[in-house]
């Protein structure tokens, strides 16, 4: 409902109006300006310029830029479509459709179809989830399904995303996080993760951009964990943050000391743990600077991560709510360089373009 | 903007019984009535896409004003709520313009007719509002009263723009067939600064005529107008202005103006002349123009109280018999005669939706200018407004959620009305189930929670995903449901003779204590998964503890004894003599527990499962006398 999804791409911003089957949604494509730079003229960049917009048929439930000009766009209706964005014209066009990609059980019944709640790009691969706890592989251009596990969980997949380049992660409605190995033929996940205590519904998931044994996942009680994939089959920290379902978490692509989440509560965090100095040995400083902060670059390769350390208050990781009158939900969130955007249930997104100002 | 602005300019908004919704026509007599399904919406104006802002944007606005504590006391808590008033016209005002490049992008006349419609209809709305505003919220006294109004009525009589532009932009604006036009719309809206100017250009223009000016920009320059601030009293104001008055009365019998008609007409607009303002009705378009141009020359310091008797003998001036009244004159006449639910009856009988009165209604109340006299049917009526309106953002897809912060706001019956409307929700993704839960959760709608979880986790069972189905008992804290499911479990596994979604199963952690039958479950699949990693003497314990601590159904008690046969017949001994006799005396109950008559009815395989039960629970106490009998070797 609302405004349910944002993703970014370099130059502009795809919005959708989530909504319910017979009614209006519509996929838009704003114009933001120049990201990060001021303008030539150092000119006002404005408020975000609608470019083009396109029916959608369902709500839209998750979506993300395959390229620069095409969209895979989730519905709850259970298709999956590639619209693409003509630039020369300024128009959007459906490009391809898997329709009831996602189905329960009769798939030819006119409500047969699944919401397909997630997916995933890595071009010109597509993977997609749904309610009917089905995960399909999809190729851009390739009419069928390049493989699909059906009944890979009995309960609802809420989100995957790329752990390699052939192993997905998922986390479903019933508290688990699983590893599903691609490449290989077998309908089973490689490993299962869950939460400790109760079987808290998990909606997303997310994994460190540098360091890929970090995940971070949000549950249905706000609580954020951390997983080091490496070890054990229970989260590293787990972190009480919003008052209600968390519905996105990001880490910040080229800095990954910050992390975003939003939620039902209407609120938007970061969370950034770069200033953070825990009690490291010298010799991991730089040189004989005794500095309190580091590049980001060196610290990533040659200091744990500050996300796996088992007491982050230590740490002095710092949290700010990015929203200052919250009333509806935060629905969706992407970030880019400097710019953050998000979406909310007041049918509204807002595009913070001086992050780290 | 046309001119005598209507508020429902298309007769079908007219006859759309709004609140009630559409009627059917009654068959003509005689004739059957044709055979059509009527498709009966209430609230069109919800699905607008354009007035989606308005709705979005003015929910922001209400909760921002009822979140706000009554901190400020006076004239900042004035302050605050006049700020409140601009916002919501600020509101308006944008999506008049959205509504406006819609119109004019729209290609199929009917849509831009709409469009134009609409523009129309919000134009007229925040005209009413503002005179509202000026009145009620900011409730300006006699000095300030008489500029404010001065400003509604420049912002609000456009139609003469395009005119004064005309003429401002060309060469020689003193030559145009319209300048003098132009001088007299200055004139009559009190823009003395605007009117000099061009003035000047006159004077400049034509040197006879010179000196006429000279005296006119002066009278001009020399108009007392109320003033803001604290600088002059009303009194001394008043006497300023007996002073100028008079001075142009003499200049007007000197006859100093004789030459120039138009001059000599302002000079009499200036003495407040209601002939004069009269002659020059199509400039000012509306009676209430007529009205605060009369205040201007004729009395400034009018007071709030004495607007009724203007207001009224000004519409009946201009108007003149000619034509009667419109909904939006009604109104403004309420507004100006201070009947402040006249007003409020009135727009709810000319506007189509709720939206207007909603939230007007909330603010004037915030001001504390609505007694709380009860409507019949109990409620007061800002609250009955504001549930009519919430009521109908239900119907809508998204807009129900802003529904919800409305409902919050009503004191007396808006729990109940949400908890009506939240059940009917439909809920077509798991997304949208878990707002309307979260919504419910928060204000400890109980029953609501149940109820939608139990549809959720029935939808999900059908579509036969148990792990979604659990998850949805396990929020609702269901029992009930959840044993059921853990039923369907058992009955697959008897089926089909193996478990299916194992991952759910074997995972479910502290959920398994929701109910008997899933902690059963979950129990008897880490019996299967005990043997399957041969320890089997574990495996033993458990299943004769979930026979004996009755955590089994007596109906699965059968299948676990046979479960138990394998264990009996292993080369070493497994169960205790104690556990033995337990093991009987289980089979002993199931089996004494049958009548006679079923005991007949029992098939072959029935009554061999239990002989061989009974002959391997013998042997198996044999062996096992004899081994706790014989002295443990070391």
């Amino acid at each position: 409902d609302g405004t349910s999804c944002v993703s970014v791409c370099a130059r502009c911003l795809a919005k959708s109006d989530g909504v319910i089957s017979i009614q209006d949604n519509r996929i838009s494509i704003w114009s933001v300006g120049d990201l990060g730079n001021v303008g030539l003229n150092g000119e006002y960049q404005g408020e975000p310029q609608l470019l083009c917009d396109i029916r959608h048929n369902g709500d839209v439930m998750d979506m993300q830029f395959l390229d620069q000009e095409r969209i895979v766009v989730a519905s709850s209706t259970g298709n999956v479509t590639i619209f693409r964005h003509h630039q020369n014209n300024q128009t959007l066009s459906a490009n391809q459709r898997w329709e009831k990609a996602h189905y329960h059980v009769d798939r030819d019944a006119s409500c047969g179809g699944a919401a397909c709640t997630g997916v995933i790009c890595s071009n010109p691969e597509i993977v997609t989830v749904g309610e009917d706890g089905r995960i399909n592989l999809f190729r851009a251009d390739q009419k069928d399904a390049v493989r699909t596990i059906d009944n890979a969980d009995s309960s609802t997949l809420h989100a995957v995303t790329f752990l390699r380049t052939t192993e997905i992660l998922t986390v479903n409605s019933i508290g688990q996080l699983k590893i599903w190995d691609l490449r290989q033929q077998r309908n089973e996940p490689s490993q299962i993760f869950s939460l400790t205590g109760d079987r808290v519904p998990l909606h997303c998931v997310d994994r460190h951009p540098n360091q890929q044994h970090i995940v971070a996942t949000g549950g249905q009680d706000g609580m954020l964990s951390i997983w080091d994939i490496r070890q054990g089959t229970m989260p590293v920290s787990l972190l009480n943050a919003h008052e209600a379902e968390m519905w996105e978490v990001h880490f910040h692509p080229s800095n990954p000391d910050h992390l975003f989440t939003c939620s039902e509560d209407g609120s938007l965090w970061h969370w950034d743990t770069s200033t953070s100095v825990s009690e490291k040995p010298s010799f991991l400083h730089q040189g004989g600077r005794s500095t309190t902060y580091f590049s980001h670059n060196t610290i990533n390769q040659s200091v744990v991560s500050a996300w796996l350390s088992n007491d982050p208050t230590k740490d002095r990781m710092e949290i700010t709510n990015l929203i200052p009158n919250q009333t509806l939900s935060v629905n969706s969130l992407d970030i880019l360089g400097p710019c953050l955007v998000y979406g909310t249930d007041a049918e509204a997104i807002y595009v913070n373009r001086h992050l780290f100002a | 903007v046309h001119r005598r602005k209507k508020l429902s300019c298309d007769p079908e908004y007219v006859n759309k019984a709004h609140k009630e919704g559409r009627f059917l026509s009654p068959p003509v007599s005689g004739r059957p009535s044709s055979s059509c399904v009527f498709v009966v919406r209430k609230d069109q104006d919800i699905y607008i896409q354009t007035l989606r802002k308005l709705f979005n944007e003015s929910h922001g606005i209400f909760i921002g004003l009822q979140r706000s504590e009554e901190e400020f006391a006076g004239k900042s808590r004035k302050t605050q709520l006049v700020q409140v008033s601009k916002n919501y016209r600020s509101v308006i005002r944008a999506c008049m313009e959205d509504m406006h490049q819609a119109a004019v992008s729209a290609r199929d006349p009917a849509l831009h007719s709409q469009y134009s419609t609409q523009v129309s209809i919000l134009s007229a709305m925040e005209l009413i509002w503002n005179l509202c505003e000026i009145l009620f919220v900011e409730a300006a006294v006699a000095g300030p009263l008489l500029l404010r109004l001065l400003d509604w009525v420049r912002l609000h009589v456009c139609d003469v723009d395009n005119m004064v532009r005309e003429v401002l932009s060309s060469e020689n604006p003193s030559k145009h067939e319209l300048f003098w036009n132009v001088v007299d719309v200055f004139v009559l809206q009190g823009r003395m600064d605007e009117a000099r100017h061009l003035l000047s250009k006159e004077a400049s223009a034509n040197p006879t005529s010179v000196n006429m000016c000279r005296i006119l920009d002066d009278l001009m320059k020399k108009m007392p107008v109320p003033s803001l601030g604290n600088t002059q009293t009303l009194t001394e104001m008043e006497l300023k202005w007996q002073h100028w008055h008079e001075e142009c009365q003499r200049y007007l019998q000197d006859g100093t103006f004789a030459s120039n008609s138009h001059m000599e007409s302002i000079c009499k607009i200036l003495l407040g002349d209601e002939n004069a303002i009269l002659e020059k009705k199509e400039l000012m378009t509306t009676w209430y123009h007529f009205l605060v141009t009369r205040l201007l020359y004729s009395h400034p310091t009018v007071k709030p109280m004495e607007l009724r008797f203007y207001a009224q003998s000004s519409m009946d001036l201009f108007l003149g018999g000619e034509s009667s009244p419109e909904p939006l004159d009604t109104i403004l006449m309420a507004a100006f005669e201070f009947e402040l639910h006249q007003v409020i009856k009135e727009c709810s009988i000319a506007l189509s939706n709720w939206w207007f009165v909603a939230h007007l209604t909330d603010l004037l109340d915030h001001c504390k200018l609505l007694q709380s006299h009860n409507l019949y049917f109990g409620s007061n009526m800002r609250e009955f407004l504001l549930l009519e309106y919430a009521s109908g953002l239900f119907s809508h897809y998204s807009l129900w959620q802003l529904g919800v912060d409305y409902f919050d706001h009503c004191p007396e019956y808006g729990r109940v009305y949400l908890e009506l409307h939240i059940e009917r929700i439909p809920l077509n993704t798991e997304q949208k189930a878990l707002k309307v839960l979260r919504i419910c959760e928060q204000r400890q709608m109980h029953e609501q929670v149940r109820s939608i979880c139990k549809i959720m986790a029935m939808k999900a069972l059908r579509n036969n995903r148990l792990g979604s189905a659990l998850s949805w008992s396990i929020r609702a804290k269901d029992a009930a449901f959840a044993t059921l499911i853990s039923d369907r479990f058992l009955k697959d596994y008897c089926e089909k003779g193996c478990f299916s979604d194992l991952d759910l199963i074997d995972n479910l952690g502290p959920s398994m204590l929701l109910s008997d039958r899933l902690t059963f479950l979950g129990k008897y699949r880490e019996f299967h998964r005990l043997y399957g990693e041969k320890r089997f003497s574990e495996a033993a314990k458990l299943l004769l503890m979930l026979m004996t601590a009755h955590i089994a159904p007596c109906s699965f008690w059968m299948t676990l004894l046979t479960d138990a046969l394998p264990l009996l017949e292993q080369k070493e001994v497994i169960f205790s003599a104690e556990q033995t006799y337990e093991l009987m005396r289980c089979l002993e109950d199931l089996t004494a527990g049958k009548s006679d008559k079923q005991k007949f009815q029992d098939d072959d395989v029935e009554t061999m499962k239990v002989e061989m039960l009974r002959l391997a629970l013998a042997r198996n106490l044999a062996r096992v006398i004899v081994k706790e009998g014989t002295l443990e070797g070391s």
